[in-house]
């Protein structure tokens, strides 16, 4: 019987292109949207960590008089309400942010993909309860949930970043579990199952590989949010250093001198633009990438 | 008589300029119902669609003409375009679940069809609503048309699908594979259905369908499609007999029949998809007779016989073989006779709702055990409970003298070993982001049998073992094909040498030509590695091609239960004549074909 | 109580209400516990050269004294009967300070949402069905861009743009005198409402267009337009009521977003609704204030959600079968 030789010429010509998770970032690389959007974090990233080493003067240091236009002494962004270098005070300010952001919502992803998992894969009561205590949590709003932490305790860098983690973690929780979901209805976990694999195993091997994508997209997009949030606060005056440099707390002091001396609040709202923005469109390129995946796996 | 549809040179391609379908032409008489068969990918639904002017979106119509009547479809505007869909030409989908609006009542449906064309508002159309709706079996109670679809059946679904097709009297009719997913009972009603209307009301009608078997019981003239062509036209029944087309007669010695335990013959390989067809035959690489002329140039279609045509440059030689080549007689071997699994009195239960009552069944070894039934049987429910995937039943499943728990964490290391499952769609069994290697070795680390080079070692003989390469190791499940990954789970299933073997409608996700091979294998692997072996299905007919004793369910109860042979010849209980009359097979649909022309008036051309 | 497990749409409301009120006693013990249970609300609120006598009257005041259940079950049974206690730092009853505020901060809120549900649905359909051409491409960056930029940075733009910077056309800040409604200064709620609409607007068309793009894929319209039915009944009949169910989802989370969102923006613009009040109440320690306003705006969430959850059952007659 000639079958075993036939059936090889099985693999001659597979119909299907190779498409896996791990090129899912190099593919998305292929959009302009995801090129731009990873430029402009890359930018304000090097920012944050080389500007305190390049800035012309101190953050806190008198330049000129407050509030003077570009040009002479007062640099080439001008000086703010305490005639301050704005350009200075620009690049010493994402740190702080960024650095919040990140661990921030680091915590809340690792926290929310965990319970989300838990909840799809167990689809029982223990489901019911995880996924009530995130909608408690997610009665509020993140900014107000911040601002309460930060009225009790004060503006301690710790309380910031509990109260964004905190807030992160029921949307990812609801994200991941619902990805997670159909994946925990397929028949390779029901295999694994019935070979007696361990329920960590389960989830750490078979279903977190399986939802990377959706939880990448959803990490770009809690990190703009985690931005967002922190960078208000420190607009709202909430910021664990009052008068240190700070994107946020740049725009709201500078804002009353809108009409006269736009750079002091625009350069930081660039700054920040340009940073959510960039995580957005890094997100969004992630997200077509891995539906046009799908697409191209026709409904698996 | 003119034809009612004339298609000519039609051409299809996507809108990056790849061809999808090429070259079919084919003319269909009113009141004929012509076939057209082809496995997935072949541009069946394709071509049906053109025949209402409508591409898929990447798809557009490149070239051809399609005539109904004298008015050429593919040169109307779009609003001349509407007005001939849903009244001249009509459509019936696939899948009727999906193709129903969920959010709107059938009889909002049905009425709007006949308002788009035939104008009117309110009530105007009441009387032909409920003409239609009793043309197709349904009730033509005012409360049946308020129903959402959800409330309806499969059957009774596509019955309104139909409905909505025969509504305004078209010309012509496509039917899209309308059968798919129904059990054969409802199969046989819907398919009488569709024969009376179009013959009563003489319509034209394309059936389309991957089913040799429910093409014949309905056409009278087939078409074969292959990689976007037509490669063989002719009599349903000529076809089948003395196929002028290597590929036509590999696909009648795949398809499993009723009568006379013949071993199944799949083709290996794949069909190209657009864009890789070689520049010869697109059949060639595939073919047994290959010769170097045939990737010289694509074969013309050219005629065999009266109204019968190939694209083969062999025909001449292909047509005398087609006996010859079916498969040899299945050799089953004798069961050994000492039971390596039994149930006794199991009940299994979804909630509240009873779906197995007290099943009593005995598995011995080398045996191949068949369990038969239509959706909702209970079929699947016992194989996952032999597996302890579906955990809430009572009673007792043995593994030999030993009482096992019910569900598969709770049972032994060693009792997991030995029982191994194999799922219904090698689509959702594997995990796409493991490599081949990884899922056929996860069995070896997780049962402690083998780790390291030596669990590679395994992995490349086992892959050898279901015929694929050791290299396959390396490759990822979207790098595969259907049959290639059933092949990959049989590898997982088969690894860690169990002694049972659940194979849960295992061929239902693929191919005819594919699912021959896969059984094919199962049955050389179950006699070489002296398994045992449970083998879900709902297609009758396979099961005479693997298993020795067969036991049919209805409704969670076993309802005939013994030696495969005697059970498909000699039926005893009602149930499973029925079953048996129902399942469209290609011997009585060719006895029927005969029977037929002699009914019907012979139709000039 | 098995009437609640099967029943109709009726028993399913009261289902997701008995829900709500069960998410509401839970985001109450949480507000509660954060607030008063957790460390020394007396020493937060007098800082930390207060006298000893002046912290156990201020505790005396605030029921302090009591047991923590005690503490929770006066509380909890003040919110119930519309007693919110005594704001500290205005020395009147938190309803009285917040009641003109609530109104203000509604009146801007459902300005935005009369604006911004109706053209992000418009938007997201129409470019659903112009896909990939531009009119899509364009309106989905910009929705992309928009969805990513934090609302009071959209804020300041606003007036930079339109009050300050660029054109002096429009009021820099909305300050509301007390006894003035928001009605009276009709052209200080339009920079707040614009924000408030581009910060929600993105969200809703984006979820719209996908659902859109799916349901234009589906089955059923093919097969509708295979019927020939007219362009129009396909669109409206047959895609728009399948495509809006996910929709409403997205609309309850965004507008109990905005009942947030407009801390920040009513600070921008100086704007004395619900959200300065909060942001006051928190720089002043001021806690019955903070409790109130962190229960009312929980309460919006579970209402909006309550809402968005009946009106996809009303628009799935699938899940109404299946309740």
């Amino acid at each position: 019987m000639s079958q075993t030789g036939q059936a090889l010429a099985e693999g001659v010509g597979t119909p299907t292109p190779p498409v896996r998770s791990s090129t899912l970032v190099t593919r998305a690389f292929r959009l302009w949207r995801t090129r731009i959007g990873a430029l402009f974090v890359l930018i304000l990233v090097v920012v944050a960590i080389v500007g305190p080493y390049v800035a012309p003067h101190t953050a806190s240091e008198f330049v000129a008089i407050p509030n003077s236009p570009p040009g002479g002494d007062a640099g080439v962004l001008g000086t703010d309400y305490l005639g301050q270098d704005v350009l200075s005070r620009f690049l010493y300010g994402g740190r702080g942010i960024l650095v919040m952001a990140a661990v921030s919502t680091a915590i809340g992803l690792v926290l929310g993909v965990a319970i989300g998992l838990v909840a799809a894969y167990t689809r029982n009561a223990l489901d019911d309860v995880l996924m009530r205590a995130m909608d408690v949590i997610m009665a509020f709003p993140q900014i107000m949930l911040a601002l309460v932490a930060v009225s009790l305790v004060g503006a301690q860098t710790w309380v910031i970043i509990v109260a964004i983690a905190v807030t992160t973690a029921p949307r990812v929780a609801r994200v991941a579990r619902g990805a997670a979901q159909p994946v925990v209805e397929r028949d390779f976990v029901a295999a694994t199952e019935s070979m007696g694999l361990s329920r960590v195993r389960i989830l750490t091997g078979e279903l977190l590989p399986n939802i990377l994508g959706p939880m990448m997209v959803e990490a770009s997009l809690r990190l703009t949010y985690s931005i967002g949030v922190i960078a208000a606060l420190a607009f709202l005056g909430l910021s664990p250093d009052p008068n240190g440099a700070n994107w946020g707390t740049m725009i709201q002091q500078n804002q009353i001198a809108l009409a006269t001396q736009p750079w002091g609040a625009l350069t930081p709202i660039i700054a920040i633009a340009l940073l959510t923005m960039g995580t957005g469109l890094f997100g969004d390129g992630i997200a077509r990438t891995a539906a046009g995946i799908d697409r191209e796996r026709g409904d698996e | 008589m003119p034809a009612a549809v004339s298609v000519r040179n039609l051409q299809i391609e996507t809108t990056s300029g790849v061809p999808v379908v090429m070259d079919v032409s084919f003319q269909i008489a009113p009141g004929e119902v012509l076939g057209v068969v082809g496995e997935s990918g072949s541009g069946k639904t394709t071509v049906g669609l053109a025949l209402l002017g409508h591409a898929r979106r990447g798809l557009r119509i490149a070239g051809g003409e399609v005539l109904v009547g004298d008015q050429d479809i593919l040169m109307l505007d779009v609003e001349h375009l509407r007005r001939l869909r849903g009244s001249t030409v009509s459509y019936v989908p696939q899948d009727p679940a999906s193709s129903l609006n969920p959010a709107l009542r059938i009889g909002i449906q049905l009425r709007e069809v006949l308002q788009a064309h035939a104008g009117g508002r309110g009530r105007d159309h009441d009387e032909r609503i409920a003409e239609t709706m009793r043309e197709v079996a349904l009730s033509d109670d005012p409360t049946y048309l308020r129903r959402y679809p959800h409330e309806l059946s499969g059957g009774q679904q596509q019955r309104v699908g139909l409905a909505m097709a025969f509504a305004n009297r078209p010309r012509l009719i496509v039917l899209d594979e309308p059968t798919t997913g129904l059990d054969v009972t409802t199969q046989a009603t819907v398919l009488s259905t569709v024969r009376e209307l179009a013959a009563a009301h003489n319509v034209a009608a394309l059936y389309v369908s991957h089913d040799l078997a429910v093409v014949a019981a309905l056409a009278r003239r087939v078409a074969v499609m292959y990689a976007g062509r037509v490669v063989e036209f002719g009599f349903a029944e000529e076809l089948f007999e003395s196929s002028a087309h290597p590929y036509t007669q590999r696909l009648v010695g795949a398809i499993p029949r009723l009568t006379g335990g013949r071993s199944l013959l799949g083709i290996p390989g794949h069909a190209p998809s657009p864009g890789r067809r070689p520049p010869g035959c697109a059949f060639a690489p595939r073919c047994t007779m290959h010769i170097p002329e045939c990737d010289a140039q694509i074969p013309p279609l050219s005629p065999v016989g009266p109204e019968h045509s190939a694209r083969c440059i062999r025909a001449v030689e292909v047509m005398p073989q087609t006996q010859a080549r079916a498969g040899d007689p299945v050799d089953v071997a004798p069961a050994a006779g000492s039971a390596v699994l039994t149930l006794e009195n199991v009940v299994a239960r979804y909630g509240k709702v009873e779906v197995l009552h007290s099943i009593n069944l005995q598995l011995e070894h080398h045996e191949c055990l068949a369990v038969v039934g239509e959706s909702g049987s209970g079929k699947t429910t016992t194989a996952r409970s032999i597996a302890g995937l579906h955990r809430d039943w009572t009673g007792s499943i043995r593994l030999g003298d030993k009482e096992l728990e019910t569900s598969a964490r709770s049972r032994s290391t060693e009792s997991r070993r030995q029982i191994q499952y194999i799922f219904q769609n090698p689509y959702g069994s594997l995990n796409p982001r493991k490599t081949v290697g990884e899922t056929v070795g996860q069995p070896l680390a997780v049962f402690g049998i083998a780790k390291g080079r030596e669990a590679d070692h395994r992995v490349g003989l086992m892959l050898e073992q279901v015929s694929l390469s050791a290299a396959y190791a390396r490759r990822y499940p979207d790098q595969l094909s259907g049959g290639e990954r059933q092949r990959v789970a049989i590898a997982r299933a088969l690894i860690s040498s169990p002694s049972i073997l659940v194979c849960d409608e295992v061929t239902s996700a693929l191919d005819v030509s594919v699912q021959a091979a896969i059984v094919e294998l199962l049955g050389q692997l179950q006699r070489d590695l002296g398994l045992s072996m449970v083998f879900v299905t709902h297609n009758l007919p396979l099961v005479r091609s693997i298993a020795q004793k067969v036991v049919v369910l209805s409704e969670g109860s076993i309802v005939e239960y013994g030696e495969t042979a005697q059970v498909l010849a000699d039926p005893q209980q009602p149930y499973t004549q029925q079953l048996i009359a129902h399942t469209p097979s290609l011997e009585t649909a060719t006895a029927e074909a005969r029977v037929g022309e002699q009914r019907r008036p012979v139709i000039e051309r | 109580m098995t009437w609640l497990r099967q029943g109709g749409i009726g028993a399913f409301i009261i289902r997701r209400l008995l829900l709500g009120v069960l998410v509401l006693v839970l985001v109450s013990i949480l507000v509660f516990a954060a607030t008063q249970a957790l460390g020394d609300p007396a020493r937060a609120i007098l800082g930390r050269d207060a006298t000893p006598a002046s912290l156990a009257a201020l505790r005396a005041e605030l029921d302090l004294d009591q047991s923590v259940l005690g503490q929770y079950l006066s509380w909890a049974g003040g919110l119930l009967n519309g007693d919110l206690g005594n704001s500290l730092a205005a020395q009147q009853p938190v309803t009285e300070l917040l009641g003109s505020r609530l109104v203000n901060s509604s009146v801007l809120v459902l300005c935005a949402a009369v604006i911004s549900i109706p053209l992000s649905i418009a938007i997201g359909s129409w470019a659903a069905l112009r896909r990939e051409k531009a009119f899509d491409t364009v309106s989905s960056s910009a929705m992309l861009a928009l969805a990513a930029l934090p609302e009071f940075v959209v804020a300041v733009l606003l007036v930079m743009l339109f009050a300050t910077t660029v054109l002096q056309v429009l009021p820099a800040i909305s300050p509301i005198s007390p006894g003035q409604r928001p009605w009276d200064v009709p052209e200080g709620l339009v920079l707040p409402t614009a924000t408030l609409v581009l910060a929600v607007a993105p969200y809703v068309a984006r979820i719209m267009r996908a659902s859109m793009v799916e349901v234009l894929e589906s089955d059923y319209v093919e097969m509708a337009r295979l019927k020939g039915l007219p362009e129009r009944t396909v669109l409206i009949r047959h895609a728009l009521p399948n495509a809006i169910g996910p929709v409403f989802q997205v609309i309850a989370i965004n507008l109990a977003y905005l009942a947030g969102g407009v801390v920040v923006i009513e600070y921008v613009f100086n704007y004395s609704g619900i959200g300065s009040a909060l942001q006051d109440a928190v720089v002043n320690h001021d806690i019955p204030v903070v409790q109130a306003l962190a229960m009312l705006i929980a309460g919006v969430y579970v209402l909006l959600n309550l809402l968005a959850d009946v009106a996809t059952i009303l628009v799935t007659p699938r899940l109404r079968t299946r309740l």
